[in-house]
Order: C-alpha cells, then sequence, then structure tokens
C-alpha cells in the first residue's frame, strides 16, 4: 500500500504544471487505496447495486450533499439536473457582485464535478417546464423511475409578497429580482428598474439581501464596475439618481435579521452616512447580552464615520424600525407609478429588547401611520420555495405555509399522518431526500447551507448501509428492480427521446443539453469577455447567448 | 529515497496517536515528501493565499474521496526544519486527536487540510465563511495569539457553536509562542434527528 501511494505521489511537479491526464491517473489510483479506508463503513453497493443518486439544482446545497454523498458511498454515481445551461444557483446568481471571496466555494464545486463519478446536466428541468425557451423538461416521474435516491435542492426561486394594496404599481421591486438582474439571471436580465424619479428608496424587510440591495443603491459604481456584475445593472445604477435608502423593518434592531457583517459593510461605504438608530431599542446594558447581539449593537451605535449631512450630493441610509407596510401610493400627476409607501407604527411585545419579540400594531392615534417617500421601493421579505407540479399527483408532502418539503429535520422526506389508531406517525417516503433552501426555508449563508446539506448526505449514507449495520434494510427506490436496470441519466435520457412522438417528453431532443465540458466552455467564454472589458467575468444573461457558445 | 528511510526520518517528529494505521503514516510520509520535493513559496497574504489555493485540478487524498484538497498540490504548507517543528494538536469531531509538526507562518486551516482532517474552508481561507472555526482548547494560548479583527468576530459571530475561545482556523498561524497548540473542531450542530420522530 505504501508503495502504490508513493507511485501516484511520485511526479514531482508543480501542482500548476499538472495536465489532465494526471488526474484519470489519480482517480485509477483512488479505487486501488480504496480497500484500506478503515473509515469508509458504508459499501458501495447493496446486494451488487450501485448506488445511483440524482440532485435536483446545482446550487451550494446540490453541490455539497453530492460532495458529501460521494465521500461517503465509495462509487456512488451522482447525477445532477439544472434548469439553466449554468451551474451554481445562488452562489452565481444570488452572492453579490462585490463579495467574490463567498464565491470561492465553487472551486470545491468544481472539484466534485470534475469526479467520473459526477454528471452535470444543464438546461434541463425537471417537472416544472423551463422558464426559458431552450431548455429541456423531464418528468420527475421519469427520474423516479431510473435512480435509487433523489435529493430535492431546487432552492426558493419565488419570493413572499405582502398582499397590500398597490403592490403592482411601477416602481414596486421584488428585491430578489433585483437580485437576480444586477447577478445576470436571465430570467430578471428585463427587469430595468427604473433609478431615475427620485432620490428616495425604500427597502421593506431588513435581511441581508436587503442590505446588498442598498449597498448596490449606495456603493461607488466604480467599484462595482470591476465585479462580475451585469453590465446592464452598471449602465443603469451609474444613472442613479437615487441618494437617500430607508431599510424598514417591523421589528427593532434586536430582532432584524441582517447579519454584522453586512452592516459594517455599509458603515464602512466611504462619504455614505448612515443616520443615527433609535437608541430606545436598544438595551441599555450591553454587556448583558450575548456576544453577537453586543458586538452587532456596539457597531449599530457606533454609526458610519461620515456624519449625515445636508451636503446635497451626500448618500445616506438608515435603518427605520417598527413600521409595517400598509400601502403603496401613486401620486396625483402619476396614477400609475409609485410615491409613497405607508406605514403602521408597531409596538413590540414582550419587549423591544427580547429578540423573539413579536410586533402588534400600535393602538390607533393620530401618530400610528407614517408615510416615505418612495421614488422606488424593494419589497425584500423573503425567498420562497414551490413544490414541483408532480408532488400533488405523486403524494409528495409539501408544506405550503413554511414553503418547505415535509422532512424529519435530516433531510428525509416525511410527513407526519393521522394513522388508524389516531396516533400521529411519519410517514416515509423511500429515497426521497431534500437539502438546502427547500428543506429548512430561505435563511443562513453558505456555511449553515453547508452543514444541512452535509446532514442530509449523512442520513442517505446511512440509510444506505443500513443493511450492513444493523440487518435492517431501509427501503430505496427500484429497489425491485435488477441490479444494472436502474441506470441513471442514461435511462431518463432513453426514455426522453424514446417518447418523443407522445405527449409527455420529447423536449431533451430538441433542446440542447449541457455537460459539465459545455459549461467549463460556457465560463471560458465568459471570463475572456470579461478580461476585454477588465473584469474576472462578464456574464452572459440570455440563455440563447449561454448556448450559442456551444455551437 | 527508500521508503524505510522516510519513515525513520519523518516518525520521530510526527508523534502520531496510536488510532492511526500504518497507511495513514504514509499519508503524512507523502505529503511532508512532496511538500519538500516541490515547494512554492507560502502566501503571507491573504489575498495570495486564496489564489493559490484555486487548484484547477481535482486531486485527492486517498483516504476518503472529494475529502480536502491535498498539501501536495497547494504547495503552501512547509515541512519543518529540523530543529524548528512546532507542534499542534486537532481535537476532531470523534474526540480523537491529531498532533502534527509544522512549520512556522502555517495557517491552521492548511494544516488541517493538508493533513485531510474534516476542515472545508469554503471560501478559500479568505476570512469570509465560518467553516474552519476551530475551538482553542487552552485560555493560555489563546491569549498569546493576536486578537482577531472584526471581520473574523464578525464571522465567527455566525459559528456553530461559538465558544469563548473559539478562531477561525485560516486567521491562526503558527508562531514558536503556538508550540503545543491544541485546538478542537467544533461538533456540527444538527436540527432534529431521525429518532425524534421513530
Amino acid at each position: 500500500m505504501v508503495l502504490v501511494r508513493f507511485a501516484w505521489a511520485r511526479p514531482c511537479v508543480p501542482w500548476r504544471s499538472l495536465n489532465a491526464s494526471f488526474s484519470v491517473f489519480t482517480f485509477r489510483s483512488l479505487s486501488t487505496t480504496q480497500s484500506i479506508q478503515s473509515d469508509s463503513s458504508v459499501p458501495a453497493a447493496r446486494d451488487g447495486r450501485q448506488f445511483r443518486l440524482a440532485v435536483i439544482g446545482s446550487g451550494p446545497a446540490g453541490f455539497y450533499t453530492a460532495y458529501r454523498a460521494m465521500s461517503k458511498i465509495p462509487d456512488a454515481k451522482v447525477d445532477m439536473y439544472e434548469a439553466l445551461p449554468v451551474p451554481f444557483g445562488l452562489v452565481r446568481f444570488g452572492v453579490a457582485p462585490d463579495h467574490p471571496e463567498v464565491k470561492n466555494c465553487q472551486e470545491k464545486f468544481e472539484e466534485v464535478a470534475s469526479s467520473p463519478n459526477f454528471t452535470f446536466i444543464g438546461n434541463v428541468s425537471i417537472g416544472t417546464k423551463s422558464d426559458h425557451p431552450d431548455g429541456a423538461t423531464v418528468p420527475l416521474a421519469s427520474i423516479l423511475r431510473h435512480y435509487n435516491a433523489v435529493v430535492f435542492s431546487y432552492g426558493a426561486a419565488k419570493d413572499r409578497k405582502l398582499g397590500i394594496p398597490g403592490e403592482d404599481l411601477k416602481g414596486v421591486y421584488s428585491a430578489r429580482q433585483f437580485v437576480g438582474w444586477y447577478n445576470g439571471l436571465p430570467e430578471h436580465a428585463n427587469l430595468a428598474p427604473d433609478l431615475t424619479q427620485g432620490e428616495e428608496a425604500v427597502i421593506i424587510g431588513q435581511g441581508n439581501v436587503a442590505l446588498d440591495v442598498a449597498r448596490m443603491l449606495l456603493e461607488d459604481v466604480d467599484v462595482l464596475r470591476k465585479s462580475d456584475i451585469a453590465e446592464h445593472a452598471i449602465e443603469t445604477l451609474s444613472k442613479s439618481k437615487v441618494k437617500r435608502v430607508h431599510i424598514v423593518g417591523r421589528r427593532g434592531p434586536m430582532q432584524a435579521a441582517f447579519t454584522i457583517k453586512e452592516i459594517r459593510e455599509l458603515m464602512r461605504l466611504p462619504s455614505v452616512a448612515f443616520h443615527p438608530i433609535d437608541k430606545s431599542l436598544i438595551p441599555p446594558d450591553l454587556k448583558s447580552l450575548p456576544r453577537a447581539p453586543r458586538r452587532l449593537m456596539d457597531i449599530l451605535l457606533k454609526g458610519s464615520p461620515t456624519p449625515p449631512s445636508d451636503a446635497s450630493n451626500q448618500k445616506s441610509w438608515s435603518l427605520d424600525f417598527l413600521l409595517s407596510p400598509t400601502a403603496f401610493l401613486s401620486s396625483s400627476t402619476d396614477p400609475d407609478h409609485l410615491a409613497t409607501t405607508q406605514f403602521a407604527r408597531t409596538t413590540l411585545t414582550p419587549s423591544p429588547f427580547d429578540p423573539n419579540a413579536y410586533a402588534l400594531p400600535s393602538p390607533p392615534s393620530s401618530s400610528s401611520t407614517t408615510t416615505l417617500p418612495s421614488a422606488i421601493t424593494f419589497r425584500s421579505i423573503g425567498y420562497r420555495s414551490t413544490p414541483l407540479p408532480e408532488f400533488a399527483p405523486l403524494g409528495i408532502p409539501f408544506n405550503d405555509r413554511w414553503g418547505v418539503i415535509s422532512n424529519d429535520g435530516r433531510g428525509r422526506v416525511r410527513h407526519e399522518e393521522r394513522g388508524a389508531d389516531a396516533a400521529m406517525a411519519m410517514g416515509a417516503f423511500p429515497g426521497l431526500y431534500c437539502a438546502g433552501w427547500v428543506k429548512r426555508g430561505p435563511t443562513g449563508v453558505i456555511a449553515s447551507t453547508m452543514e444541512d446539506a452535509f446532514s442530509t448526505a449523512d442520513a442517505i449514507a446511512e440509510d444506505w448501509a443500513t443493511r450492513a449495520t444493523s440487518g435492517r434494510v431501509v427501503p430505496f427506490l427500484n429497489d425491485d428492480r435488477a441490479p444494472g436496470e436502474v441506470r441513471g441519466w442514461e435511462g431518463v435520457r432513453a426514455e426522453a427521446f424514446t417518447s418523443s412522438s407522445s405527449s409527455r417528453g420529447g423536449a431533451v431532443e430538441k433542446a440542447r443539453v449541457v455537460d459539465w465540458e459545455g459549461w467549463k466552455k460556457i465560463d471560458a467564454a465568459e471570463r475572456e469577455r470579461g478580461r476585454r472589458v477588465g473584469k474576472e467575468r462578464e456574464k452572459f444573461t440570455s440563455t440563447q447567448d449561454m448556448l450559442a457558445v456551444l455551437g | 529515497m527508500s521508503t524505510p528511510n522516510l519513515l525513520a526520518q519523518t516518525l520521530p517528529i510526527l508523534r502520531l496517536t496510536s488510532r492511526r494505521t500504518t497507511g495513514v503514516i504514509a499519508l503524512h510520509v507523502r505529503c511532508y515528501t512532496q511538500a519538500t520535493a516541490a515547494p512554492l513559496p507560502a502566501g503571507p497574504s491573504r489575498a495570495l493565499r486564496t489564489t493559490a489555493r484555486r487548484s484547477p485540478l481535482a486531486v485527492h487524498i486517498p483516504k476518503r474521496p472529494f475529502s480536502v484538497s491535498s498539501a501536495v498540490f497547494h504547495g503552501h504548507i512547509q515541512p519543518p526544519k529540523p530543529g524548528e517543528e512546532l507542534y499542534v494538536t486537532f481535537i476532531d469531531k470523534e474526540g480523537a486527536e491529531h498532533k502534527f509538526a509544522v512549520s512556522k507562518g502555517d495557517n491552521l486551516l492548511d494544516i488541517a487540510q493538508a493533513n485531510d482532517l474534516e476542515m472545508e474552508g469554503a471560501c478559500g481561507g479568505s476570512c469570509a465563511c465560518s467553516t474552519c472555526h476551530v475551538i482553542v482548547m487552552d485560555q493560555e494560548y489563546y491569549d498569546k495569539m493576536p486578537e482577531p479583527d472584526d471581520d473574523e468576530n464578525d464571522m465567527l459571530d455566525l459559528a456553530f457553536g461559538l465558544q469563548e475561545t473559539s478562531r477561525l482556523g485560516c486567521q491562526v498561524v503558527m508562531t514558536p509562542e503556538l508550540d503545543g497548540l491544541r485546538v478542537k473542531l467544533p461538533s456540527m450542530t444538527r436540527n432534529l434527528q431521525s429518532k425524534d420522530f421513530n
């Protein structure tokens, strides 16, 4: 064994000059050394079956689940489906362009994708008809026929609405759409937000997405220009007249969802002022607070180095608390366009300092409502996952209220139901798992999604290995089929092709499936476009342009 | 250089725990040997390190496919010079101790990754996530380290299982004063276990 290891370690060339053939060699060596792996308690195959896993969605949840599952189940074959021709989900389309370091996790994803046991199937949507005309759609039922297990990690592609009057006025935008727009998401590439109607912008919601939107509006465009922000966003932002940003929440600073890093970034923006916070909402004795809220309150109290002034060209922002939006109002001169946002004041109970306080409407009085002038308003009150259309006919449980697939907390799809004896029991869904925002709701940073994805992958590996450890067999999809008959993407593709004459398939045949090599070509083309204008990358903002790279 | 010679040279400075198998010993030998063979300058600045981590290749330590990138190709873990070894002990999530001889200037994330410990470093060591969170076991050692800056503290605020002596591994650089350092990897948080439902 020692000799084998030295044999593959021997080519003493600097890593930068290694070529692809060496990586193949490395993988071959892997299989020869696996027999001595002491921590590979999970058998590669059950009854001679190779584990075949479909991952729906190529964001961080999908990739981290694939990564962990592949390291826990040797020889597991993972096929990852992505509706767009390009991978990485919110790492590409959600992470702010001025946070390039957060995107470093893509290096790990590329490492996963380079395994011969991993297949990327881009431009193929599952169940939901692709939202772009060039994309293929495969029924979920077809996926269930060809894998041992499926992980739903398709995230949260919709956003919550306020449901108040005037939400459809011109000038009211969804923060999710705005984020997609400046990050070059094809779906929102044509959003064309109008930032020229006035100086005042209102953002409803106080999470990190709200702070990202505020930073895009306040940051020097020349700083953003060097990032991988979409070119159309630079054009629009450079014409922006917005100078004053209100970030509004129903509750107070002790309850706000933003995190300190994003607050600090806003505080540090050169020559951008922060309007001092309402100190009555901050506990007087900061020392008694736990570390994280103590540090956050401290930075909010300290404010920005640049004080607010009356200078006409100064940009500034504030956190406006205890305001619940009630209506978007237009002006008499332009009834179709937003002019002000109306809010009801709230009161916190049991106290403003309780992190779990509720916001109740204040008792009616002359001052119980207020309005903020709003040339533009962004609704930033959370993303929302939706069930795939086939969940209902297949009986896959989705919790509409929380916008998550019902699961056991570790990602096994489960549904609580009342049995014949009137006791509550968990209904099981063999072979179905979920990870990421569709599992736990749209919150948390990439580190949270990683932990979450790992717990799902660990559950999958445990379930697959149960026979080896306990003699009990956890059922998976297609257990009744002979080994070798569960063929993954090969089976799905064959089915989609042969059924092209029928009504339910055929889309794969017409549309172009983008494999990992295809993505690398698109990636290279984007980097080349970026190089020409001094950016790391200039993204393609339409699926046609992405696919055109592939000829 | 024959294998027995290598082992003889390397073992005295490794002080491996009894849990480790011969195969794993060989792994360490390989790491250090390879690093000797292909030295690359250690990037002292954060920016440099981030760039250096961008490995265009997938290369994996055989122990677990896709575990962590190998030290062989990062090139920024230097083998310690004889007589200048610094020792650091990692206590993993299962409670097992792993002691390594390292060089001055190595950071804990790089050391953990080079030795196949379960530490991710999702942001590539640029202090933009909390996945390389470690807990320093002795207050005395914690006090010897330069204080965490605001950016590191901001990330620690989001870390699972934060403790008074928590640090980000990518920001802790080994110095002679830290010789003998012991750090613990925080155990993963789990929301609910399946047994809660059965």
